[in-house]
């Protein structure tokens, strides 16, 4: 009896438990499920890391976010995959005057809730992203929209702006009619467009169980007809590598993104499978705090520590090729790219310079790096700190989960921190506006410099290039600030991340990807 | 008795007072979920403004008084990723996670009762021997790796089952069920033999070693000496005697399994409470990492006190003791 005196207990316990929680999960009423797909439709099963958060594009700028936008709103003008603009509700623009950008919209476009689109949405939705806590900061520079008659709108910046036409791609219009009254935009808690969605898009969101599933289905009254021909997408978000790889080998699901680089090969050599990759523009560099130590603020020890670290090294052996070997911030086709910027490993030299700066000896010093955010970031910075000790620097890395490491890396723990960067614009302004412009709270220039870099004329030539409106003039000051930054070792450059997406080979994958990875589904045509 | 009670309620309300200190010490040092919440290009001031609002700027014990005070109302905050009442988004998990529980219960038991008493009592035999080895494996391969394997094996090589998610569910009455349709069945195949493949070996082993003793014992021989069928001599002699130690390690075995569909439902993107709290513990979701705590904390406490309650009024030792 005592024997079984012991056991009852955890028995009941366990027992009570589920039966607490059966008689709680009773009270829920879920929504029914959206009608399986019926014969003959054509149907894309998706898997990604995530889902979007919310059906509100406003409340989080992040690439899922704006993968959602591509989908379910449509842009005033999007990117092509060599970088130029395409015509999507707005038709065609012009510049009016320095600071007067005028888009002629399509005449023939519904929102899904069927409300005409018009100038009004476009004003509105300007307005409504000047107040998003993440947008405010890009959309800064506006001074605001004008309707100047139905189909025709003006977007005036307060000062002449070179990135007018970049930040239209982030202009997603929205249903005034349908959100007006109701459109808070809240990130924590629920609100009316966190739960209803009524854009331009080519999908409605039919069905959405957040963090299960979500499903897309045609939009009707579509404008456009000369698109892709999948009438609905299957969103399951599947955050285990292995498993998203799985599910595609398996085919459980026809499209993953992202492919994890350890099985770029399997996928690559798999029958009836295709791997489509493009070089990123995320760029991974390392930070050398000059507040912290007075060894950093020497231009050669900086110099020195770029010599010695084997970017092209970790690229190929840590990176399996899947990365591009950096000398500068901006990858090629941005605008501040110089060519004879590359990689510059050479131990020799480093050593020298060492010698030169007076630190043959070494010193010893403190590194922390995420364990999870960037590809293999962990095992990258453990190579740095190994090639590093080549020149004597001894280095005591710390690495820490995401959710941890933003807290360390403002307030600057360590002497050598790790980061990346994909920039908002596709401009290669927006890299030393946040990592190498001189730190200034007031500006909020400089908010991720956590090496305190600071250079007068970086900071001159990078204001100077947001108002140029002349592309070659604003090129030639991002390609000096580059010169800069690489004569002066502000930064260690690394690599800029390659991106992969992995689909059944009877699919158009390679012609609706990009650089900035907003795979644009509309157009994916399943033979 | 009326003071017992009393005694055992007290204890009960520090218990949950401090498992809502150490919930709330760990959210407090766990991470920022606003960083999750707002991207990383959002400014130093504007992500402030997000605290105040969300009230993560105020003091710890301020958060933690108001935490307590909502908490005993039945508000255990909102969470931050799902943007609902975080007991809400647990209680969604729930059915996805009890029915991957119950599954497995049922391989176990389906399959240590009868491959137990064999072993016992043919030990030699080629195929206890194969079990017992196999056991053996099955111990020390852990969880994710046997899911894993079994995704690779029969979803991507033989294409016989799914490898991710709960398929079809049904609705009865709020509970999303995967029990009633044969997509949902197929679904469940493979997370419950992962997360079974801990514990049917330990139980055979158990069950075996047990069923080995009471045959040693002198009421079964007695049994076999008055010339009683065998078969009746195993089943209904020894192994009824042998189920109580086995009940009892049981019930404890359960709830550690419930620990275990942590990775399980990771790997089969199996949508119940243990990957929910996984991925809160990334996002820094720290309320609805803080509320998963407190509850089900809170309900081991409650039914703890009850059993002890009534523990106390069928066996009055207990209240002696617990007088001293």
């Amino acid at each position: 009896m005592k024997r079984f005196g012991f056991g009852i207990k955890p028995l009941i316990l366990v027992t009570m438990l589920l039966s607490a929680l059966v008689l709680s999960g009773c009270g829920e009423a879920e929504k029914k499920e959206a009608k399986q797909a019926e014969a003959g439709k054509v149907t894309l099963k998706l898997a990604m890391d995530a889902d979007p958060v919310s059906l509100d594009p406003h409340v989080q700028l992040s690439g899922g976010m704006l993968q959602y936008s591509h989908l379910v709103f449509d842009p005033l003008v999007r990117w092509t995959q060599d970088m130029k603009f395409e015509p999507r509700l707005a038709e065609k623009w012009e510049q009016i005057d320095d600071v007067t950008m005028r888009f002629h919209l399509r005449k023939d476009v519904k929102f899904h809730s069927g409300n005409p689109f018009t100038a009004e949405d476009v004003v509105y939705t300007l307005e409504r992203l000047k107040k998003s806590v993440d947008y405010k900061g890009l959309f800064e520079p506006f001074e605001g929209a004008k309707v100047v008659d139905e189909h025709t709108v003006d977007l005036i910046t307060k000062k002449p702006y070179g990135l007018v036409m970049p930040m239209a791609t982030y202009i997603f219009p929205l249903d005034k009619k349908f959100y007006e009254g109701k459109d808070e935009i809240v990130k924590s808690g629920p609100s009316f467009a966190n739960e209803h969605e009524s854009g331009t898009g080519k999908y409605q969101v039919s069905h959405r169980e957040q963090g299960v599933k979500m499903v897309f289905t045609q939009f009707a009254d579509y404008w456009d007809k000369n698109t892709g021909n999948v009438e609905e997408i299957i969103l399951t978000p599947i955050k285990n590598d292995a498993s998203r790889v799985a599910a595609l080998l398996s085919g459980d699901v026809d499209f993953i993104m992202p492919v994890p680089p350890t099985d770029l090969e399997r996928i690559g050599d798999t029958k009836g499978l295709k791997l489509t990759t493009l070089p990123g523009a995320r760029i991974i560099t390392f930070q050398m705090n000059q507040n912290r130590r007075e060894e950093f603020k020497n231009a050669k020890v900086r110099q020195a520590m770029v010599y010695a670290v084997d970017n092209p090294g970790i690229v190929k052996k840590i990176m399996k090729g899947f990365a591009t070997a950096a000398g500068q911030q901006g990858p090629k086709g941005y605008a501040g790219y110089v060519e004879e910027l590359t990689p510059r490993y050479d131990l020799e030299k480093a050593k020298q310079l060492m010698k030169e700066a007076g630190y043959e000896n070494g010193f010893e010093c403190t590194m922390i790096a995420p364990n999870n955010r960037y590809v293999n970031d962990e095992k990258i910075s453990e190579a740095v700190v190994g090639m590093l000790s080549k020149i004597n620097i001894k280095v005591n890395l710390k690495t820490m989960p995401k959710a941890q490491y933003w807290d360390q890396f403002d307030a600057q723990v360590a002497d050598i921190q790790m980061i990346g960067w994909h920039s908002d614009t596709e401009d290669s302004a927006n890299f030393s506006e946040f990592l190498t412009m001189c730190p200034n709270k007031e500006t909020g220039y400089g908010q991720y410099n956590s090496g305190n870099y600071c250079n007068a004329k970086v900071d001159e030539l990078i204001v100077a290039s947001q108002s140029e409106t002349d592309p070659a003039k604003r090129s030639a000051e991002l390609q000096e600030v580059e010169r800069i930054l690489y004569n002066d070792a502000a930064f260690i450059p690394l690599h800029w991340q390659n991106l992969a997406w992995a689909s059944k080979d009877n699919m158009n994958t390679e012609a609706i990807v990009n650089t900035m990875n907003f795979p644009y589904f509309g157009d994916l045509v399943i033979k | 008795m009326f003071a017992f009670t009393v005694k055992r309620i007290a204890q009960a309300m520090m218990v949950m007072l401090i498992i809502g200190f150490i919930g709330f010490a760990i959210k407090h040092n766990f991470g920022d979920p606003v960083r999750d919440l707002a991207g990383e290009r959002v400014t130093p001031a504007q992500r402030a403004e997000i605290r105040e609002k969300l009230g993560l700027n105020d003091p710890f014990m301020v958060q933690y008084v108001r935490f307590i005070k909502n908490a005993v109302q039945g508000d255990l905050g909102q969470s931050f990723f799902f943007k609902r009442p975080a007991l809400d988004v647990i209680v969604s998990k729930a059915p996805a996670t009890i029915e991957l529980v119950l599954c497995s219960s049922l391989i176990i038991i389906l399959l240590s009762v009868p491959l137990g008493i064999y072993a016992a009592i043919k030990p030699k035999h080629l195929l206890s021997r194969f079990v017992m080895g196999a056991s053996i494996i099955g111990v020390s391969i852990p969880v994710f790796l046997t899911a894993i394997l079994l995704i690779y094996v029969f979803s991507v090589e033989l294409g016989w089952l799914p490898s991710f998610g709960r398929g079809e569910t049904v609705d009865l009455w709020g509970w999303q069920s995967g029990l009633f349709t044969a997509d949902g069945l197929r679904h469940l195949i493979m997370p419950s033999i992962a997360l079974s493949s801990i514990m049917l070996p330990l139980f055979i082993r158990l069950i075996r070693s047990e069923m080995m003793e009471v045959l040693e014992t002198e009421y079964v021989k007695f049994a076999w000496a008055k010339g009683i069928k065998p078969r009746r001599v195993w089943v209904v002699h020894a192994f009824k005697n042998t189920l109580l130690p086995v009940i009892t390690v049981g019930g404890v075995q359960l709830g550690i399994m419930v620990a275990f569909t942590i990775l399980t439902e990771t790997v089969f993107q199996w949508q119940g409470m243990g990957s929910m709290f996984i991925e809160s513990v990334e996002r820094a979701d720290t309320s609805l990492m803080v509320a998963y705590l407190v509850m089900v904390g809170f309900i081991f406490v409650i039914v703890n006190t009850v059993v002890d309650l009534v523990y106390g009024l069928v066996n009055p030792m207990v209240r002696i003791q617990g007088r001293k």
